[in-house]
């Protein structure tokens, strides 16, 4: 049995650490890079997020540290064990749930689907369904115990989800998008039990990649920023926010007309633009480099025939970093 | 259970417990999902049934009704490895259960034998029912002293089917859909090339020797020459029975080798995951 690897000579054990990982996919048509010289220390015991627009190399990150992938180049270790050269040992110490999973088979009841993933790591069958029993019961499902799992919300579902992800009590515990596509209660319900899980013991670590800024900023001690496959900021959210310190911060309501982000973006002064469209109205927010921008950028909006509805300034937030980190918000596609 | 009280169980143990586990939706399903008893049996039965009456109408050798009815049993178990075994990691792979088989301490191989042991006792009753009624309804007879070394020659075969089953399942962690298309163009050749409806004996030595290379061909020849007196010789029941059971330490070690192989090379080319972005 290989020797468990200490990476790093600090006082904190890291619980990830990633050198110049890299990862390229490979076609017959293309040679796509997800991940290109990642270097990344997470401490045990920190619950850290990993931040990204789609295609930005999260989801590619995660299953190279859970032994799904294999890196082309590089190295990784997860609670001090090589993914590469020692994964079987590692694969009892990490657990990973996603968002929207649907894993498992339908014709079992959730008590049942839960005690037979619990069976692949070799746990004791009573200890096994009185662990199942206390997460059901904390995570409000200890009524749908019995129930089929064809039956179950996609909340419910997710639930179910973290339950298998916690009831092994992993060293590392990855979650991949967990509350996508969930409402609001029961993201909340999956958050606070990833906390609670986590103040039980301080040595364990969670691994975080979310599209929801807010939940990052909630729940990270600290989050990296992945953009084409680089880290391109890392730290304690509120650190992060205060590189958007200096900014103003504006968002802006028109209705519905011209495309204008690109001339937006062209303003001098204008550091980071993004526009979302909701309710029938484009909500842009401008980073702007002081209050002298924004008459040029009334200008622009008037020049191209938008009205105005609403205009707010307002305090940073992690997503205000992001784009000006990024250049665009999460769910923009890349141009 | 604190991290410091963390128990790392053994190999074994989690083979064994993986093997109950995965066995128990298959079980599960058998009872709370009853139309298996017309998908799984009661049509096939009337298929092999049909066949039998086709050699009937053509006034075939007493004994060929014999080779159908034995045939189609077999068929059962021979259909369970190629679809409830080998094919049941394309249907893992699309939702999700692959990944999660694969990131746990479990091995593939645990995996893949509760899935068999999971469907045996329907597989068995479809097997059964179609011995049973069609030795019934033709009045089909074996000869008595040749049912035990039968028996003993049939779970051999099935020990020799099924280790097959996990070498095909391999191909399953690789290549996906393009495996599923060989599964279904290797369904009717096997059929036809393992004498299910007839005699070995008749696809002559070479073709036949080539479809030895599945277990079903000789482990069927062996025991139609033992409870079908006056069946054709292929080759005899002794050595027949010995070939299969030479066959289970061999796809056994070549299912390990390439489950290991074709893992690695999956996790390679990323083909374990079902979305990379």
């Amino acid at each position: 049995m290989a020797a468990t690897h200490h990476p790093s000579s600090d006082t904190t054990r890291l619980a990830v650490e990633t050198r110049r990982l890299t990862r390229v996919y490979k076609t017959r048509r293309d040679v796509t890079t997800a991940l290109q010289d990642v270097d990344l220390k997470v401490g045990e015991g920190e619950l850290f997020g990993v931040l990204g627009p789609n295609g930005a190399g999260k989801t590619t990150l995660i299953k190279i540290l859970v032994t799904l992938l294999l890196p082309t180049s590089g190295q990784a270790f997860v609670d001090g064990i090589d993914v590469v050269k020692d994964y079987k040992r590692l694969r009892s110490r990490i657990a990973m749930v996603s968002g929207g999973e649907q894993a498992g088979y339908g014709i079992l009841k959730v008590r049942e689907q839960l005690w037979m993933f619990s069976q692949f790591y070799g746990m004791d069958s009573k200890s096994a369904r009185s662990r199942i029993d206390e997460l059901l019961e904390r995570l409000g499902l200890a009524d749908a115990a019995n129930k089929q799992i064809t039956g179950l919300s996609s909340g419910m579902r997710q639930k179910m989800n973290l339950v298998r992800g916690l009831m092994t009590d992993p060293r590392v515990l990855f979650l991949d998008e967990p509350t996508v596509a969930l409402d609001v209660s029961a993201a909340r319900d999956v958050r606070s039990e990833v906390r609670r899980w986590m103040n039980e013991d301080p040595t364990r670590t969670v691994i975080l990649t979310t599209h929801y800024m807010q939940e990052a900023d909630e729940l990270c001690d600290r989050v990296a920023i992945v953009n084409r496959g680089r880290i391109v900021a890392e730290g304690a959210p509120r650190a992060l926010k205060q590189s958007v310190d200096e900014d103003v911060i504006v968002d802006l309501q028109l209705d519905p007309g011209t495309p204008l982000l690109d001339r937006l973006r062209a303003i001098e002064g204008v550091g980071a633009a993004s526009v979302r469209e909701e309710d029938g109205v484009d909500r842009f927010s401008l980073l702007l480099a002081d209050d002298g921008v924004l008459p040029r950028v009334m200008t622009t909006v008037e020049g191209a025939g938008r009205h105005v509805s609403g205009l707010v300034r307002r305090q940073p937030t992690l997503e205000d970093a992001f784009v000006k980190l990024v250049g665009r918000s999460m769910t923009e596609e890349e141009g | 259970m604190s991290t410091a009280q963390r128990l790392e169980y053994s190999p074994l143990r989690i083979f064994l417990k993986t093997i109950a586990a995965r066995a128990y939706p298959r079980v599960m399903a058998a009872n709370r999902q009853k139309t298996w008893v017309f998908f799984d049996m009661a049509f096939p039965v009337v298929g092999a049934l049909a066949m039998v009456l086709v050699y009937q109408g053509l006034h075939a050798p007493r004994q060929y009704l014999g080779f159908v009815i034995m045939g189609g049993a077999m068929l059962a178990f021979w259909q369970n490895v190629l679809w409830s075994m080998g094919a049941q990691f394309s249907w893992d792979r699309g939702n999700g259960t692959l990944e999660l088989y694969v990131i746990s301490p479990t091995t593939f191989e645990a995996v893949l034998l509760g899935m068999a042991l999971g469907s045996m006792f329907t597989v068995t009753l479809r097997a059964g029912a179609i011995l049973v009624l069609g030795s019934f309804l033709f009045g089909i007879s074996y000869a008595a002293a040749g049912t035990l070394p039968a028996v003993g020659i049939f779970l051999i075969t099935l020990a020799a089917l099924y280790c097959l089953g996990m070498l095909l399942a391999s191909l399953f962690l690789f290549y996906g859909r393009e495996a599923w298309h060989l599964s279904n163009a290797m369904q009717e050749p096997v059929n036809f090339l393992s004498g299910l409806y007839f005699p070995v004996h008749a696809l002559g030595a070479y073709v036949g020797g080539a479809a030895s290379l599945v277990p079903m061909t000789l482990g069927l020849d062996a025991m139609r020459q033992l409870l079908l007196p006056g069946t054709p010789v292929f080759i005899p029941a002794g050595t027949e029975t010995l070939l299969v059971a030479a066959q289970i330490p061999v796809f056994a070690l070549l299912a390990g080798i390439s489950l290991r192989y074709m893992e690695s090379r999956a996790r390679t080319d990323g083909k374990l995951v079902t979305r990379w972005e």
